[in-house]
């Protein structure tokens, strides 16, 4: 239940802010700071949750075999490979090193 | 079609019949590409808690690739719904901006706005201001947007149930996939230092937040640093900011909706 209310609202917040360019006057995000902020947040935020889906377990930090697959996943951003290659590899990096026992 | 109306001058070459087939090619291939990722996200969904229903009215309604992985994490991980729901709203406000230089580029009207809104997403916006024409925009954002729209839910479905039938998603490593996704819808806006500082500066906020806040409100503080950087940085990065949607092309790179793929 929590995860459709969940679900829904962040539907519903995110058609709203899509919508609400096509209604607004095209001045209204035209400010500078406007413009700066939406570039960085994205930017912020994937960063944060980064390190976060990487190195914590349920709000605590944790190390394990997952930098593993974080850092084939570098490798594989390095080299171009496309987005479902680089999920695929980092998590069968991960995968292979708790089959191996470590982490 | 559109081309009889038009006097007959350099802008409308680009919107024959050839130029209509560069937009489809370009168009489709992007949007095939961007499809590839709903299985990532169906399975990650899953793996998250999330049942395939939840996964699937995720794609149909959010749809907006990184909002939908940062709900799944968050609740995943065990944050609360306000915590999850903060974060994807937090990372669809770039949205807005695509939307109002949409809203100048297509002008749509009536029932369209509404459809253009769902459609407005990283990679339609980045088709569209590539594009030389009014007619060319048009064409990219409408055909790359319905070609998201529709792989994307099919791959999430088959990410969703694939993944429902997995079992215990870390034998697969599908625990560190998250992480994985977030660095690739990240790794596109890296290419300004100004980016690079700000993920890094939220990459370390939220570690260091970790054991301190309940889970999901790192995330949420680390947008704090882009507030604070956009205020404060003055010099670099121009960014998408809702500019020149000028007549023309103008030599000013297109402002880069850091789409995933590419």
């Amino acid at each position: 239940m929590t995860n459709w209310i969940a679900v829904l609202a962040a539907s519903a917040a995110a058609f709203a802010l899509k919508l609400v360019g096509y209604f607004v006057p095209s001045s209204w995000l035209r400010h500078p700071v406007a413009g700066r902020v939406s570039v960085l947040l994205p930017a912020a935020l994937l960063g944060a949750l980064v390190v976060v889906q990487t190195f914590s377990v349920g709000g605590r930090l944790a190390f394990d075999a997952r930098i593993v697959g974080l850092l084939v996943a570098v490798l594989a951003l390095w080299r171009r490979a496309p987005f479902i290659v680089v999920v695929v590899l980092a998590a069968g990096a991960t995968a292979a090193t708790r089959a191996a026992g470590i982490g | 079609m559109p081309d009889v109306t038009q006097p007959p001058n350099e802008a409308t070459e680009a919107t024959g019949a050839s130029g209509r087939r560069a937009i489809l090619r370009r168009a489709l291939s992007v949007g095939i590409a961007t499809s590839a990722y709903g299985v990532s996200f169906g399975a990650l969904a899953v793996a998250n808690g999330l049942t395939v229903w939840q996964a699937c009215v995720s794609s149909l309604l959010l749809f907006s690739g990184g909002s939908q992985f940062a709900l799944a994490g968050v609740l995943g991980a065990g944050g609360s719904v306000g915590a999850a729901v903060a974060s994807s709203t937090l990372l669809g406000i770039r949205n807005s901006v695509y939307a109002v230089q949409l809203a100048a580029l297509l002008r749509p009207r009536g029932v369209r706005r509404f459809a253009a809104a769902q459609l407005t997403i990283d990679e339609s916006t980045a088709v569209a201001v590539s594009q030389d024409t009014p007619a060319g925009r048009s064409l990219g954002f409408w055909v790359t947007g319905t070609t998201v729209y529709i792989g994307w839910n099919a791959t999430t479905l088959v990410g969703a149930l694939a993944g429902s039938q997995l079992g215990d998603p870390r034998q697969y490593g599908l625990d560190a996939a998250a992480g994985a996704a977030f660095l690739a819808l990240l790794w596109p806006r890296l290419k300004q230092r100004q980016p690079v500082a700000v993920a890094i500066a939220g990459a370390l906020v939220a570690f260091s937040l970790t054991p301190v806040l309940p889970v999901g409100l790192p995330v949420v503080a680390a947008a704090g640093v882009a507030v604070l950087a956009g205020v404060f940085l003055r010099d670099a990065a121009p960014g998408p900011g809702p500019s020149s949607p000028a007549p023309g092309r103008g030599s000013s790179p297109a402002p880069a909706p850091a789409g995933g793929d590419a």
